[in-house]
């Protein structure tokens, strides 16, 4: 009896497991071409570890030279950062809240530097707030203030590429975000302003802080706006892309280093991204 | 005609809503008085958000005005318009809206303390008003972890906490599943105590309650507007077509939608093994002195105690002889009023048990039914419907 239900019933469910993980693999020029994009994203990588100073990483991390780049690097990213979202939010909101003409014209404008090679942004702000700039002149002739080779550069060149990212991510939530639950707070009394500080922003919260934290990913990575707008004066303007650039002629070993760094922090930041908002959302 | 209107609801609401969006034009006036219960009652898409809209001053009038407690909210005309924040009135939006990211005492504490109160003494107010709901130790949960039923009661503590001067309630049971709707109508017709039903509501509903208050129900449930409601109008394609106490709907419906909805008939009883022991609401004593009591036969014997039972009109056979055969449900009665509604002609049944029976005119004929005429009435168990009593 058991042994006759056993081998009637054996064939189902061996079969359909196999029906369905057949179904779950790709056809095969799909897995060549996959495979081949792996490797490309891999090999760097792995050309990276291959050629890295392993004894020495640390003497190389320390110099005075890397140290002022990494400092200038922090601190440069994580203020434009915070510009991006002090200018951002507002932005978004504009955009997505307020049907204006020229809306769509405002949104292209403000997006442009994600697809502006970052060279050409760096040199459009230079010809605008240089000191022969059509802003900077003026401003360095009542001021004396010069934004070009300082760390003021260094920040602005930052936020400029940094903050469409805020724009685009902030807009999109805030357009998925269920107005009623800002309906429901203007009647139980609160102002416009309380509204969107109590209610809207830390319902938007999550995609808030996954726009902070790659805008700022993209002002520790940026190199073409920095270079041309603010140079690359060690221990002023040097951050550290800039100073894995330089090193790559004089120094490999450092150079390296450096990037083995850079590596970690991006690896490091996407893994905790996955896991603290993707899932949730 | 203004002060007219201003005389007679100085404490209600007296809405006059024209609003156009898009093809679908809107044209509504009502009024509800203080302490009094309107039920909006309309098929989707008849307007009815758009009135909560309207009158919460979430979307501007095109025309005509809102005036609440003597005061204008929205005037095109005259050029007013106080915004949604600057009025006082408590939303309860369909599907709660309670905000997420606070728990159930932030939520309730929130309207006070945006308009002006501090946060401390906010979150007494708030404590109590959960305490008033029955969901006292729950204020340190988020929305996301209170049942359907439990939300809907923060939803409510959160809109009366300010003390409005109108409550509207947008399908306020309408995300529930059965058991839940019951329970929570008890619990609404407890808080929206008016005069009527003022009896039956908790000390704690009479003092956390919106008694005084005028009130607007929306739903597109006849259940919840006849039980809930003083008066009912019913909105049809952005107008309304009928407005009246539920009673005078019964006898009279104006449109074919209004007869179906208000021909359903909601007994209160007693259940024990699916017999139903029919509550007496006449006060009038019967020459006997004492009333038989009804009993009704129900197909669903699972349920004790208090119920509410509903009976479709159609599902109501009349016979001029003793019907034979299978119906558990027959007795002796006299139409009432007989009233043609063209398709469908509406009986209306006397003691003891009033009912309403909605059959065709080719059977009325047959059965000469007039007013006075006696008649057999049988209903088949299957067609009674249990659900909890809503109403302590």
């Amino acid at each position: 009896m058991t042994s006759t239900t056993t081998s009637t019933s054996a064939p189902e469910p061996a079969r359909r497991p196999a029906r369905r993980s057949a179904r779950d693999l790709p056809p095969w020029p799909v897995a060549l071409l996959a495979c081949i994009g792996v490797v490309l994203f891999a090999l760097p990588l792995v050309g990276l570890v291959a050629r890295a100073p392993w004894t020495g990483l640390w003497t190389h991390l320390s110099s005075r030279f890397v140290v002022d780049a990494a400092v200038l690097s922090v601190v440069s990213s994580i203020a434009a950062a915070a510009v991006a979202a002090l200018v951002g939010v507002p932005l978004a909101w504009v955009l997505a809240r307020v049907s204006f003409p020229g809306r769509s014209a405002i949104r292209a404008l403000v997006t442009l530097p994600m697809v502006l090679p970052p060279v050409v942004g760096g040199a459009a702000l230079l010809f605008a707030l240089g000191r022969r700039g059509v802003v900077g002149g003026p401003l360095h002739d009542a001021t004396g203030l010069l934004l070009p080779y300082s760390i003021w550069g260094v920040i602005l060149a930052n936020a400029f590429v940094a903050t469409p990212l805020v724009i685009l991510t902030v807009e999109g939530a805030l357009r998925n975000l269920d107005r009623r639950y800002e309906h429901a707070a203007a009647t139980l009394g609160a102002s416009r302003l309380r509204v969107l500080w109590r209610v809207t922003l830390p319902m938007i919260g999550p995609a808030l802080g996954v726009a902070v934290v790659v805008a700022w990913a993209r002002a520790l990575g940026e190199f073409g706006a920095t270079v041309t707008f603010a140079g690359s004066l060690g221990g002023r303007t040097q951050t550290l892309p800039l100073a894995v650039f330089v090193a790559l002629e004089s120094n490999r070993d450092a150079a390296v280093a450096i990037s083995l760094v850079l590596v970690a922090l991006s690896l490091g930041l996407l893994i905790s991204l996955r896991d603290r908002w993707w899932p949730s959302r | 005609m203004n002060t007219d209107a201003m005389s007679t609801t100085a404490s209600g609401l007296e809405a006059d809503i024209r609003l156009r969006r898009g093809e679908f034009e809107l044209d509504v006036s009502l009024s509800v008085e203080a302490g009094e219960t309107a039920a909006l009652l309309g098929p989707n898409g008849a307007g009815k958000s758009t009135i909560v809209a309207a009158v919460a001053g979430l979307l501007p009038l095109n025309g005509g005005s809102v005036r609440l407690a003597g005061s204008v909210l929205d005037d095109p005309a005259a050029g007013v318009f106080v915004p949604p924040e600057g009025r006082r009135i408590g939303v309860v939006f369909q599907d709660q809206v309670l905000f997420r990211h606070l728990n159930a005492l932030d939520n309730v504490a929130f309207g006070l303390t945006s308009r002006g109160m501090r946060r401390a003494l906010a979150r007494e107010r708030a404590q109590d008003w959960l305490d008033a709901m029955d969901l006292g130790d729950l204020g340190h949960r988020r929305p996301r972890a209170l049942s359907g039923g439990q939300r809907q009661r923060v939803a409510l503590a959160r809109a009366l906490a300010c003390e409005p001067d109108l409550l509207v309630a947008d399908e306020p049971l309408g995300s529930l599943d059965v058991t839940a709707r019951n329970r929570l109508r008890r619990n609404l017709a407890a808080h929206l105590s008016s005069g009527r039903n003022g009896g039956s509501a908790s000390p704690a509903a009479r003092r956390h309650g919106a008694g005084g208050v005028p009130r607007l129900l929306i739903t597109h449930d006849p259940t919840d507007a006849f039980v809930l409601a003083d008066h009912v109008h019913i909105l049809e394609n952005g107008r309304l077509t009928q407005s009246g106490t539920p009673d005078e709907l019964r006898r009279a419906p104006a449109t074919a939608y209004a007869a179906d909805l208000s021909g359903i008939n909601l007994v209160r009883g007693t259940a024990r093994d699916g017999e139903i022991t029919v509550a007496d609401d006449d006060p009038t004593p019967s020459p006997t002195g004492r009333r038989p009591a009804v009993v009704l036969h129900a197909a669903d014997t699972s349920m004790f105690g208090a119920v509410l039972a509903t009976i479709h009109p159609r599902a109501i056979a009349l016979h001029r002889e003793r019907p034979s055969g299978s119906p558990r449900n027959v007795w002796r009665t006299t139409a009432e009023a007989v009233e043609p509604l063209g398709d469908i002609t509406r009986v209306l049944l006397g003691s003891p048990l009033p009912l309403t029976a909605d059959i065709t005119p080719g059977a009325a004929h047959e059965l000469l039914i007039r007013p006075g005429t006696t008649l057999w009435v049988s209903v088949k168990a299957t067609e009674v419907d249990l659900a909890p009593d809503s109403r302590d």
